[in-house]
């Protein structure tokens, strides 16, 4: 599903390069449940970034599902965003003024969908997370928790080839954060690939590999124990 | 509906910060009220003195009487000039572009018009008929003075409305007589006349008559022409020429401006018409000067819109959004506010106006817009508009949205 080829990225920092990623080789089967780990610093991010095509790279080759993401104009990348990338954040990142259900909806509106459409799919979806009852409610009326179910439905609601996870539970309790990672795991049995970039260990040991990165290079890239579980 | 959900996302964008959004819309809604009022302003006054020169024929040429101020051909200076019938044929016959022609012989002040035991005083000016064409009179009832009254010397007057009212009250006044000073005139029409009451309170006679009776003489104190259909520089060749044929006859300089005057009404009509052109380029500019400040109030504060923004436009960018919809996102929220704010500035521009049009000042009259401001307007507005959210919509669709989502 993902070819990364020796992915090189570089920051300018006034007169200094700053090389964040060290050629990055990295291959994601369809259907996995990865987590990618690291310190601040170990270009993670960068490296999460460059998947989700929100940053672009100097080097290398990506290919996503056999497509070769390189060069994109902005208009490109926003299309394949759109279709092929559902995004969770650590920050939830939903639209304050906007309903649940108008929240999880907002990806079809960029598909132009017919409204009513989209809302009764944005209901389907808000009833997968377990959260029908909250549809009406803004965001500021949900708990955390609450809050990353309802930016999950929204990542899954364009079908994407991947889910790309910053951080979920980075701001939330551990309960919660068991409950969210659950739901990761229900989606990814039904099929999705889902990427975790995270730097907590117990989350890293609820997916099945764990891709470990240090300054810029993959130090580890192994097989969880509890990936039979 | 794509675009019903585009408008819900302007108008919570706009509702989410009302006054901001009204105080910014102020600056565009003053722009157009001054504009349009400016302009309306702007068009009363050319109405008004366009009024005030309905009184006489905007083609009339007047010609007056001076003393010469330079020598000629060994003649001193400080010679009177003086008109007779003779000057009067020679503009009548003599030149092509001439059109109506008259002179005027005055009667020194008012003269006391008595009518049964009535006594009550009018000027009189003797006139050739002519004269009808030159002040616009407008006939009323009966017949102006013709070229018979002029060969007989026939005592008859035509009189104003305004006099007609004070002498006969309702009682028909055609074949009246009326006694101007000690002699006997016979009332042969009335007339009406847009200089106004006191251009109505004049009474006509004929020029033959006046002449011999209170001149003996062929005296012309003012002579006066309508010049054919023509343009303004033929207009004013022709007053060259008839200067020149006058300097010949009279014998002074044609340099010598003080020997004759000479007055154009089309030169004079034409001064006030470069004067409002003038006027309407200056408001004009005026105008869209504050129309370029309030534009550029709402510039600033799309931009604030945008900073504001920042983070949701991030997010909408992760989740798919293209540049052209964020920009089509920007751009109709600033061309929405500022069509209707524009839009409130040209109604109460126009009410303003038309709440003007109760002040009943000279030289001010009907101030008005025509749709062709009105359209030109709104133009301005939506290009303007569109001009304002053009830098903050392309800086909104530069936002990048890692950086947008990471900022809290």
């Amino acid at each position: 599903m993902i070819r990364l080829r020796n992915i090189r990225k570089a920051y300018k920092t006034g007169y200094n390069q700053l090389e964040v990623l060290k050629g990055i080789d990295l291959d994601i089967e369809a259907g996995a449940f990865a987590s990618i780990m690291g310190s601040s610093g170990s270009g993670k991010s960068t490296l999460l970034n460059i998947i989700g095509i929100l940053d672009e790279y100097d080097n290398g080759d990506y290919q996503l599902d056999g497509k070769m993401i390189k060069g994109l104009s902005q208009t490109d990348a926003a299309l394949y965003r759109n279709r092929f990338i559902g995004f969770v954040f650590q920050s939830f990142n939903l639209l304050p003024f906007k309903t649940a259900q108008e929240n999880v909806a907002l990806p079809l509106y960029y598909q132009k969908m017919d409204r009513k459409k989209r809302q009764d799919l944005a209901m389907e979806y808000l009833d997968m997370v377990g959260l029908a009852d909250w549809a009406e409610h803004l965001p500021n009326q949900l708990s955390g928790g609450q809050q990353q179910r309802v930016a999950i439905a929204r990542a899954l609601i364009t079908q994407p080839k991947v889910i790309l996870a910053d951080e979920p539970t980075g701001a939330l309790d551990s309960k919660t954060s068991s409950e969210v990672m659950e739901l990761f795991k229900k989606v990814n049995r039904e099929g999705m690939t889902v990427i975790i970039v995270t730097h907590e260990n117990d989350i890293a040991a609820m997916t099945r590999r764990i891709i470990r990165l240090r300054d810029g290079v993959i130090e580890n890239d192994g097989t969880t124990v509890s990936s039979s579980s | 509906m794509i675009d019903l959900d585009k408008w819900q996302e302007i108008f919570n964008s706009i509702r989410r910060h009302p006054l901001r959004t009204v105080l910014t819309a102020l600056g565009v809604f003053w722009g157009i009220f001054m504009l349009v009022l400016l302009l309306g302003a702007g068009q009363g006054l050319q109405n008004g003195v366009e009024y005030e020169f309905r009184d006489d024929a905007t083609n009339s040429v007047w010609i007056r009487r001076g003393v010469t101020s330079l020598p000629y051909q060994g003649l001193p200076k400080g010679r009177q000039i003086e008109f007779t019938n003779e000057d009067y044929d020679m503009l009548a016959e003599h030149f092509n572009g001439v059109d109506q022609v008259t002179g005027r012989f005055y009667l020194s002040g008012d003269r006391t018009i008595t009518v049964g035991r009535k006594s009550l005083s009018y000027p009189v000016r003797a006139v050739h008929p002519g004269h009808r064409y030159l002040e616009n009179t407008i006939m009323e009832s009966g017949r102006f003075i013709n070229e018979t009254d002029i060969k007989e010397y026939r005592k008859i007057a035509v009189i104003g409305k305004v006099a007609q009212k004070d002498l006969f009250g309702e009682a028909p006044p055609l074949g009246q007589k009326i006694k101007i000073g000690d002699i006997m005139y016979t009332v042969t029409g009335t007339y009406s006349d847009t200089g106004g009451d006191d251009e109505m309170r004049v009474i006509y006679i004929p020029i033959s008559t006046a002449q011999k009776v209170y001149a003996g003489a062929d005296e012309i104190h003012q002579l006066m022409f309508t010049t054919k259909d023509m343009e303004l520089p033929a207009i004013q060749q022709l007053q060259e020429e008839v200067r020149g044929a006058f300097a010949r006859r009279h014998q002074f300089d044609v340099e010598d401006r003080k020997a004759l005057y000479i007055f154009g009404a089309a030169e004079e009509f034409q001064k006030f018409m470069n004067l409002f052109a003038a006027i309407r380029a200056f408001v004009w500019f005026v105008g869209l000067g504050s129309i370029v400040a309030g534009v550029i109030g709402v510039s600033n504060i799309m931009l604030i819109v945008v900073k504001d923004r920042t983070k949701e436009i991030g997010i909408r960018k992760a989740l798919g959004a293209t540049p052209r919809s964020i920009i089509t996102m920007i751009l109709q929220e600033s061309i929405l506010i500022t069509a209707v704010a524009g839009y409130l500035g040209l109604l109460a521009g126009v009410g303003a106006i038309s709440l003007m049009e109760s002040i009943a000042v000279e030289y001010f009259r009907n101030p008005r817009v025509d749709l062709g401001v009105g359209l030109i307007a709104t133009l301005v507005l939506v290009i303007s508009g569109a001009l304002a959210g053009l830098m903050p919509a392309r800086k909104a669709a530069q936002i990048n949205p890692i950086v947008a989502m990471r900022d809290q």
